[in-house]
């Protein structure tokens, strides 16, 4: 069977996927944040995310993340079945705290990514992604 | 519901929404590593003289980041595929101990030029054949191997392989002469109405791209930038399995790939896009 | 083991002494989520790359942890400093066990 979006779409149960309604953000998805950051404040700013306003496909979806002077960043997916997506360390040879990758989304929901900087403080930014189904493509 | 009760049916019901901006094609230009320029827009070829002005490719009505990963050869997942194809090349497969390699030698010279005139008639067989048609000869009369399955991975990769060598050249296939019974069929399907949906090619494809069909862009449907990779099912696509998917979309009973029905379209198709540059393998939703 | 898993790498062959240079890698691999179910609609069971590193002559560049929500063929682009000659090691460890390598040498220009 082909990895395709109207598969992975069929299982998401209860999950409204046309244009421009929100999915439901995740519990799971604050419980990350929470265990990640130990309940800290989070700054606005210093961490920049990129992603696409609206997804050419939801199967494939380029973000960028950056955040000069970070330890870790956690990227989250507030509104996919399990919210986790990467979490990325950077090391002494990491030249900027900087990384890209694809990544898949379920539907339209907020992308959420959370720094946490080498002075022990957390900085997050987010971004709604509007992802859709339909038309003869799929 | 009769022809004329469907249109403004589907009208209402939104799924042709017109003058959406952001479905207009997108001006902007296609450099492949930071190399070659490709001709992704240029004025119609006397294919289409009458039905088109310009001639545009898919690549233009697809969003910014899915432009940017075509333009690098290392960031087109599409590319995987022919490197697998590569190696396939250099094996040998079949009873005659022979690999592609065998008789073509090196695949950037001796395809360089071939994607962009296919379908052709080949006057041995006397029949147009489609570069998966020729690959498949070439296995069985010369390599004496099996066949590959026409949509399958093996295949579609080989054609992206033959393909990639060949991008930046105009697509120039012949129109006349022998093949022009089997030109004149493909122009007559794609201009037929199918389906429950009572849909042909042209009315989305002529008629209304540029425009949004429920939250997907209708391009022209040009196939310069087949083999395909699409994001939504993340591997490469060949030209007959997406015009399955189309007439299947129509609610018709879809052909065959293979059949004769998709190797006519598939001629005539190709030819709407003449002076496009070959782009496959692309990347498209 | 995962079917024709290829790790594909993109990272320049010489490097001034302490330049950022820009590395790319993609490796082909299904990244079956565990979301999906098969036509007899029992669950196709998690198989994914879980993890992905980056090290110059032993030392860490990057260190990603990945889920399902990485697309088939995971793609990453990051940047590393290179202080001297050496070997840009890559590593993939996928769900059943198996691990992917790759080096590039990196000289001095």
């Amino acid at each position: 069977m082909t990895l395709t979006r109207r598969s992975v779409m069929v299982m998401g149960a209860g999950a409204v996927v046309a244009f421009g309604l929100p999915m439901r953000a995740s519990a799971a998805g604050e419980d990350k944040i929470a265990e990640f950051t130990g309940g800290a404040d989070m700054a606005e700013g210093g961490i920049t995310l990129s992603a696409p306003e609206i997804a050419e496909n939801g199967n494939t979806v380029p973000i960028e993340v950056s955040a000069p002077g970070a330890e870790a960043i956690l990227v989250l997916a507030m509104g996919n079945p399990t919210p986790g997506v990467a979490e990325f360390r950077f090391g002494p040879l990491a030249a900027s705290q900087t990384a890209s990758t694809r990544i898949r989304l379920a539907g339209t929901q907020d992308v959420v990514a959370i720094a946490k900087m080498k002075d022990g403080s957390f900085a997050r930014a987010s971004s709604n992604v509007k992802v859709t189904i339909g038309g003869c493509g799929g | 519901m009769t022809r004329t009760a469907l249109i403004p049916t589907l009208l209402g019901a939104g799924v042709i929404a017109a003058g959406a901006a952001f479905a207009d094609p997108v001006e902007d230009t296609l450099i492949l590593n930071e190399d070659i320029e490709l001709t992704t827009w240029t004025e119609a070829p006397a294919a289409v003289e009458g039905a088109l002005s310009e001639v545009i490719s898919g690549w233009h009505f697809r969003g910014t980041e899915t432009r940017a990963m075509q333009s690098d050869d290392f960031d087109n997942p599409g590319m995987i595929f022919v490197e697998d194809a590569m190696a396939s090349w250099d094996t040998v497969e079949g009873e005659a101990g022979k690999s592609c390699a065998s008789c073509h030698g090196d695949v950037e010279e001796s395809m360089k030029g071939v994607r962009a005139v296919y379908p052709k008639w080949n006057e041995d067989a006397g029949e147009v054949r489609t570069l998966e048609m020729q690959v498949n000869a070439c296995r069985t009369e010369n390599m004496e191997a099996e066949p590959l399955k026409y949509t399958g991975t093996d295949m579609t990769s080989m054609v992206a392989l033959i393909s990639s060598v060949s991008r930046g050249l105009p697509v120039n296939v012949a129109t006349d002469g022998p093949v022009a019974e089997t030109w004149e069929a493909g122009k007559e399907l794609y201009y037929t109405r199918t389906g429950q949906l009572e849909l042909s090619c042209a009315n989305c494809h002529e008629d209304n791209y540029g425009r949004m069909i429920r939250a997907d862009h209708l391009s022209q449907g040009q196939i310069n930038g087949f083999p395909v990779y699409r994001l939504k099912n993340t591997k490469l696509n060949s030209v007959h399995a997406r015009f399955k998917g189309c007439v299947r979309d129509t609610r018709a009973e879809t052909y065959k790939p293979g059949s004769p029905e998709f190797v006519a379209l598939e001629l005539y198709v190709a030819s709407r896009g003449n002076g496009l540059s070959v782009e496959g393998p692309s990347i498209r939703n | 083991m995962a079917d024709n898993v290829r790790p594909r790498v993109k990272a320049p062959r010489k490097a001034e002494p302490g330049e950022a240079v820009t590395i790319k890698t993609l490796i082909s691999h299904p990244m079956e989520s565990g979301q999906r179910k098969d036509s007899d609609g029992n669950p196709i069971p998690r198989s994914i790359i879980h993890r992905f590193t980056c090290e110059f002559n032993g030392e860490m560049v990057v260190d990603v942890a990945m889920e399902p929500a990485i697309s088939t063929n995971p793609y990453f682009e990051f940047e590393a400093v290179i202080p001297e000659a050496g070997d840009l090691k890559f590593t993939w460890y996928d769900d059943d066990g198996d691990v992917y390598e790759e080096t590039k040498t990196v000289a001095m220009a």
